[in-house]
């Protein structure tokens, strides 16, 4: 019996383990050299390296932001629908909170529902403090709590490449997205 | 007795399991778990207190600091060395790029050896504030937040507050205009109030938190305190030098990128004082 459970246990172990099996090398220069753990609006676990294979577009907000973040929200939003469906799949909006211990799971799936970002392209993050802070310095992302409640922020939208490197940037509030746009599409149609 | 064996096995298998991010070095992935290493450089306590940042909105808003612990003098060449040393992921020819920019470790010729005329006792410049922060970490300390660094800086050698002395001004503005400082070693001048040294005229020094400074138009709002950076900064003429000098050090402080290698920007380690 206890031979049976080590052969059962024994093939669990490599079934799982074989799904990390082979991974792709890192580019020196890709975001996805961070090993920080996030976790999405739904609860669930992730490091940035599971999106690997997908156009990035990333902000930093937070949901009780009523001034800039509103705006930047809409950017995304604006940039989305200009991009069009055609390759969502292979596709993520990536929201990020700048005060994770306010932004809860829920307030974080909230916000997507309430600006009509639920497709599966939309992604809402937050890690803890000092995780959260080394992605906003890979952004160059400005960023101070001036009251309990209150942030201020740089406003930078990033466009990042299927593996992970920097390939474009906006600072601004209602920007022209129109740059934006043919950016991530030009990194949509790269491998 | 069968299920405790069942956990002991799946326990293992986790631990076999998660022990796999370290084989991803082998595909130049940064490894990220840092080895401890033994540093026995002197810290000494800095007693909280209040002071008033250069350029707050309210002239009575005061900033709190609580006590803390500084690094006595900046940390050096040879200090950094013992670091890659335990810690190959951060030497010149493993950091990742998103960490450091090609400048990291400028001075060294390789990853352990570094250019002729190098002092081992100057401070290590060339430096990110991400390999700045991951020594920190691997000798148990961490980054002073601006505030303390520039609460414990107010000092000259007799008082903590030497701010309305103008010669102290005058010496901290002198030693900014003193260029290619870097190659010196740390603690030659004397220590400050606290027995800190090397405050200034060595090298510009990182903070944790440097990006809170922000260039003015990047604010949440109109009305937030770093417009008044360059207000401060439009002020200088008619008063107040001091705040020139802080203005030298907030402006340098928002310009940079946590990536960013420069040749005369070094860091000291700071700590929670139990």
């Amino acid at each position: 019996m206890k031979k049976f459970i080590i052969a059962v246990l024994s093939c669990l172990f490599f079934v799982s383990c074989q799904q990390n099996e082979e991974p792709k090398e890192i580019l020196s220069n890709s975001i996805f050299q961070l090993d920080s753990d996030w976790e999405t609006q739904d609860g669930e676990k992730i490091k940035l390296a599971s999106l690997q294979g997908k156009t990035l577009v990333m902000v930093m907000i937070y949901t009780s932001c009523k001034t800039a973040c509103p705006r930047l929200t809409a950017d995304m939003r604006r940039i989305d629908m200009e991009v069009g469906d055609k390759h969502s799949d292979e596709t993520r909006y990536v929201l990020i909170s700048i005060d994770p211990k306010a932004d809860t799971t829920e307030k974080m799936k909230q916000y997507l529902k309430d600006n009509e970002m639920t497709g599966e392209q939309w992604m809402f993050i937050r890690s803890d403090e000092a995780s959260t802070k080394e992605l906003a310095n890979v952004l160059a992302v400005k960023y101070k709590q001036i009251s309990p409640i209150d942030f201020s922020h740089s406003n930078i939208i990033s466009v990042f490449s299927k593996n992970g490197v920097l390939a474009y940037q906006k600072d601004g509030l209602e920007i022209d997205i129109s740059s934006v746009v043919q950016e991530v599409k030009k990194q949509q149609k790269a491998n | 007795m069968k299920p405790l064996f069942a956990i002991c096995l799946a326990s293992l298998i986790l631990l076999s399991c998660e022990s796999y991010p370290g084989q991803e070095a082998a595909f130049s992935s940064y490894k990220h778990e840092l080895i401890h290493i033994a540093n026995n450089k002197k810290q000494v306590p800095v007693e909280g207190g209040f002071f008033k940042p250069f350029f707050e909105v309210d002239e009575n808003e005061l900033e709190a600091v609580r006590s803390f612990l500084i690094d006595e003098t900046p940390v050096t060449n040879a200090e950094y060395l013992e670091f890659v040393k335990a810690n190959p992921q951060w030497r010149k020819s493993n950091v990742p790029r998103i960490y450091a920019d090609d400048s990291y470790l400028k001075n060294w010729i390789n990853d352990t050896v570094f250019a002729q005329g190098v002092l081992p006792d100057a401070p290590v410049t060339n430096i990110s504030w991400f390999a700045a922060r991951a020594y920190a970490q691997s000798v148990g300390k961490r980054l002073p937040t601006i505030e303390e660094w520039e609460y414990a800086a107010r000092a000259d050698e007799s008082t903590p507050d030497a701010t309305s002395k103008p010669e102290f001004t005058q010496f901290i503005l002198k030693s900014y205009q003193n260029k290619s400082t870097n190659n010196r070693e740390v603690g030659e001048e004397g220590p400050n109030y606290w027995g800190i040294y090397d405050m200034y005229g060595l090298v510009w020094e990182w903070t944790e938190n440097f990006n809170e400074i922000m260039i003015t138009g990047e604010s949440r709002n109109d009305n937030s305190k770093s417009e008044n950076l360059f207000c401060a900064g439009a002020a200088i003429s008619t008063q107040d030098l001091t705040n020139y000098a802080a203005f030298i050090r907030y402006a340098m402080r928002g310009s940079l990128k946590a990536n960013y290698c420069v040749n005369n920007l070094g860091f000291r380690c700071a700590k929670d004082l139990k």
